[in-house]
């Protein structure tokens, strides 16, 4: 059966098991391994990507609910031409990562939430990033820099 | 450091003598041009087995430390590039291959002989402190803390300093003029008299032919430049965009899949394996049998693994459907009785044996201060076992063929994994290539092969390149845990309080030996142990010992000063008289936290202190009381690192065992029944999340002493700091862990 996804603007026919999780398409297909891996049960988050918009548990979602959807990965999360997103020059900024593992799901989970939320409360944040867990616990500098993100993206559009 | 102590001469010396070849004093000219070949790629020149010059005049660190997360990559370049004068905007590092060139061994023994100079003979009961003498010279040992201290100190300033000195060496041939009118500065060595310039890739060439000396001349702490500032980790950009290649990422051509299940109950086997149904899976390759493992080189219990089933197929999805289809009967070799009530029911025998306990400090006469105590305090501690949950899954990728395996993992131990994984395929280490990659967290877990075994044996069997992974399940329920243990206490107290006597006896012992020793003055103290062995497997665990010992000791402490009517932190400060390091911590940390201004109601403020791997460290915890949950508010933390050679990568990493040790200390717990671990994934086997993280506050202090390690000293404090804080709000002391056993804790904080 033939699954057509656009991943990171780029459309894909494939032709896979439609109940095989969407994450294993990613990083078996298509070669993009920034989505990791991590329990495979919904309960981390490091495989989180982004669905028209929306941050979804890739692991758990079969390729065919994907099927003619918008699909933003880690990869696809910079606008292109060597800039980064405001997100991610934040990450840097504040020197989020430590082992790394879990920052792409860290990354898409709170793109996701800036997007329907520009400008976040403490609460709001803890609300959208509790299902990413980060065993390096780096919790308050993602915290702080999800500020920063949403700082920069209000002064970036006045 | 700019003389050359004694205790640096024998770290150097038995890195040069001994017939143990480590990069600081290996000349690259004269090397094994497999050496060269490995490490130096195009237009680059390896002027020091530590140290590349590129024509375009980048230097890059080679570096023999594995990347945990810790950032110690970029802290080991950074004491490199200080000493070698380096521009660092133009320092890049890579992490040293898997050869002997690169054993991190001598470095460390070095570091652990200290001052003393031992006869060769009582060597090995050195090196059993932390490794086993017989695989000396496979240790590429990422762990204890170790790399800043030994490493970096011993290893990279030394080899910055050695590269610098050839390379004026060469410059004063070329210019004929005298080495001592050479200067350096970003990258470049200058004559000011006849003004002459010249980036250090033009003499990189010649200055690789000179052998490095193991002695050269070390900065004094006031001429760092590029040690002690929070330079940007130099990893991170690729951990913001995906491009980070973690082992899991590796992808070959014509590369398949496969996972596995090992026997349930530790040390068991396979009686049957009925794989119809999996076969008829579309997409699975083979399904395998792969034999247990013993494993040397680690510090542990129990290092043999029980025997697996591997499924083969195109894609992990489908080897882990199969792996669910196959029915497999084990042998559980008589271990299925074993449950936590019969390993803490061995604990309470072993702690009262009569015979058979071994010593960690004995002062003065115990039995008489409790003889005479105004007041003798005793209580009882326990621990349960421990799993590491990395976020990345146990996976390694091997192919094996024609007498040749490369593997990909990331690991702790390089070359020990690289001799482990020679000797289970019977081939020449030579024949055995071992790429490392970055992990996913590792905390201890990843300095033992057992995984890495199955994937070489499964590769083998299938005869194309593999990538095994575990699934999270197997990853809890294959660990090698931080052990159970239990410790009972007794303290004499004398008419005022006083703390008189320490009586202690705990199950079971591993690494560091010191780890329960106190820093206390307390003039009769006898603190010993007896090994409790069962067959779960243990290992490190982010402090080791530490961990457990720091909340068996701090909490008992602050019991002693509840006893004695006195406050916490006073009490303490009072046994700190002539520790004045620990003291100057704890009073740090009191002052940060405001110790003085009443906490307020349904509130709680504890403190513990805890010193470990060269590092001290005190922490204040506060928590309210809010509809009979505890909520963890804040948590100070104090840490005197001796210096701080990246002090926001030492911060970030104070966080980081905070957030680790307070998931252990809430939730942890890995339970044994019918010789089974119970848990299997997040969902029972939890971590604290951003919700529940309280606000952190790190504060350093540089005291000059050496330098101490920073990825595990922030962990011991916190169990005992935030049971402390529990008590002081509730006058409920807990006494085994995980403390959500005992009381309930608010799965959210309220931000402020």
């Amino acid at each position: 059966m033939t699954t057509t996804l656009t991943v990171n603007g780029v459309q894909h026919s494939l032709d896979v098991d439609p109940s095989k999780p969407l994450l294993w398409v990613l990083r078996e297909q298509l070669e993009l391994t920034g989505t990791k891996f991590g329990c495979g049960i919904a309960q981390c988050g490091a495989c989180t990507v982004m669905i028209d918009g929306v941050a979804v548990r890739s692991c758990v979602m079969p390729v065919t609910s994907a099927d003619g959807r918008d699909v933003v990965t880690i990869e696809g999360l910079a606008p292109g031409d060597g800039d980064l997103h405001p997100l991610q020059e934040a990450w840097i900024a504040h020197q989020v990562p430590q082992c790394g593992y879990c920052q792409s799901g860290q990354l898409m989970s709170a793109a996701a939430l800036l997007r329907r939320n520009p400008s976040p409360s403490d609460a709001e944040i803890n609300d959208a990033m509790e299902g990413n867990i980060c065993r390096c616990g780096m919790y308050g500098r993602i915290r702080s820099a999800i500020k920063t993100a949403a700082a920069a993206e209000g002064t970036g559009n006045e | 450091m700019n003389k050359w102590t004694r205790r640096a001469f024998i770290s150097a010396g038995a890195v040069a003598g001994g017939g143990i070849v480590v990069g600081v004093a290996l000349r690259p000219g004269n090397l094994a041009d497999d050496l060269n070949a490995v490490v130096a790629g195009e237009g680059e020149t390896l002027v020091h087995a530590y140290v590349k010059i590129d024509q375009d005049n980048v230097v890059t660190a080679i570096v023999p430390h594995s990347e945990l997360g810790q950032g110690a990559q970029t802290a080991l370049t950074q004491m490199l590039a200080d000493e070698l004068d380096a521009d660092w905007n133009r320092v890049r590092f890579e992490e040293a291959p898997a050869l002997r060139e690169y054993s991190t061994y001598a470095l460390g023994r070095g570091f652990l002989l200290k001052d003393v100079d031992l006869p060769s003979f009582v060597v090995p009961s050195v090196d059993g402190a932390m490794m086993h003498v017989s695989n000396f010279l496979d240790l590429q040992i990422t762990g204890g803390s170790l790399s800043i201290r030994a490493t970096g100190q011993y290893g990279m300033r030394v080899a910055g300093a050695a590269t610098k000195e050839m390379l004026k060496r060469a410059a004063a041939r070329a210019w004929d003029v005298p080495m001592a009118e050479i200067e350096t500065e970003n990258s470049m060595l200058l004559h000011r008299a006849s003004s002459r310039a010249e980036p250090y890739a033009t003499f990189a060439a010649d200055a690789a032919e000179m052998t490095p000396s193991y002695t050269p001349t070390l900065k004094e702490p006031s001429e760092f430049k590029i040690i002690g500032r929070s330079v940007e980790r130099l990893d991170i950009p690729s951990k913001v965009d995906g491009t980070a290649r973690f082992a899991l990422d590796v992808r070959l051509p014509g590369m398949v899949y496969a996972t596995t299940r090992r026997a349930p109950v530790f040390g068991g086997r396979v009686a049957r394996v009925d794989d119809a149904e999996a076969r008829a899976i579309e997409g699975v390759l083979d399904v395998i049998r792969v034999p247990g493992s013993v494993s040397t080189a680690m510090i542990g219990g129990y290092p043999e693994t029980g025997e697996a089933v591997a499924v083969v197929a195109d894609s992990y999805w489908t080897a882990q459907r199969a792996l669910a289809a196959l029915v497999i009967e084990w042998d559980t070799q008589g271990h299925e009785t074993l449950s936590m009530a019969g390993i803490y029911a061995q604990h309470d025998r072993d702690l009262v044996r009569t015979d058979g306990r071994e010593s960690d400090r004995t002062v003065g006469d115990v039995e008489a201060a409790l003889a005479d105590a105004a007041e003798v305090v005793r209580a009882d501690y326990r621990v349960p076992y421990l799993a590491h949950t990395c976020m990345e899954p146990l996976n390694a990728t091997a192919h094996v063929r024609d007498g040749l395996c490369d593997v990909w993992v990331g690991c702790q131990n390089p070359l020990g994994f690289r001799r482990e994984i020679a000797k289970a395929l019977d081939l020449d280490e030579a024949n055995v290539t071992l790429h490392n990659h970055p992990m996913g967290g590792g905390f201890g877990r990843k300095s033992r092969p057992d995984w890495a075994l199955q994937a070489v044996h499964i590769a083998e069997a299938v005869g194309r390149p593999v990538q095994l992974i575990w699934s999270r399940e197997e990853d809890i329920r294959q660990d090698c845990y931080r052990p159970a243990a239990s410790s009972r206490f007794q303290a004499a107290l004398g008419p005022d309080g006083a703390l008189l006597g320490w009586h202690n006896t705990y199950v079971e012992k591993m690494d560091p030996p010191e780890a329960p020793l106190i820093p206390y003055s307390v003039p009769a103290q006898d603190i010993g142990y007896f090994q409790s062995p069962s067959n779960v497997p243990t290992g490190a665990w982010r402090s080791v010992d530490e961990s457990q010992q720091g909340f068996f000791i701090e909490s008992f402490v602050d019991e002693c000063a509840a006893a004695a009517g006195a406050d916490p932190f006073a009490y303490r400060a009072a046994l700190l008289a002539d520790r004045p390091r620990h003291l100057a911590v704890l009073e740090r940390a009191a002052r940060e936290a405001g110790w003085d201004r009443p906490v307020g109601p349904g509130r709680g403020r504890g403190i513990a202190l805890k010193e470990s791997f060269g590092s001290i460290v005190a922490q204040v915890a506060e928590i309210t009381v809010n509809d009979g949950e505890i909520w963890v508010d804040r948590f100070v933390a104090v840490i005197d690192p001796g210096l701080a050679v990246t002090p926001d990568g030492v911060t970030a990493q104070i966080e980081s065992g905070i957030i680790y040790g307070l998931t252990a200390a809430i939730h942890g717990e890995i339970s044994i029944e019918n010789g089974a671990v119970q848990k299997s994934n997040f969902h029972d086997y939890e971590a604290m999340r951003i919700s529940a993280a309280p606000v952190i506050e790190t504060h350093i202090i540089n005291s000059g002493h050496d330098i101490g390690g920073a990825g595990e000293p922030g962990t011991p404090p916190v169990a005992p700091a935030l049971a402390n804080a529990i008590f002081s709000a509730t006058g409920q002391r807990i006494r085994e862990l995980p403390l959500g056993k005992h009381v309930p804790f608010s799965s959210g904080v309220l931000v402020s």
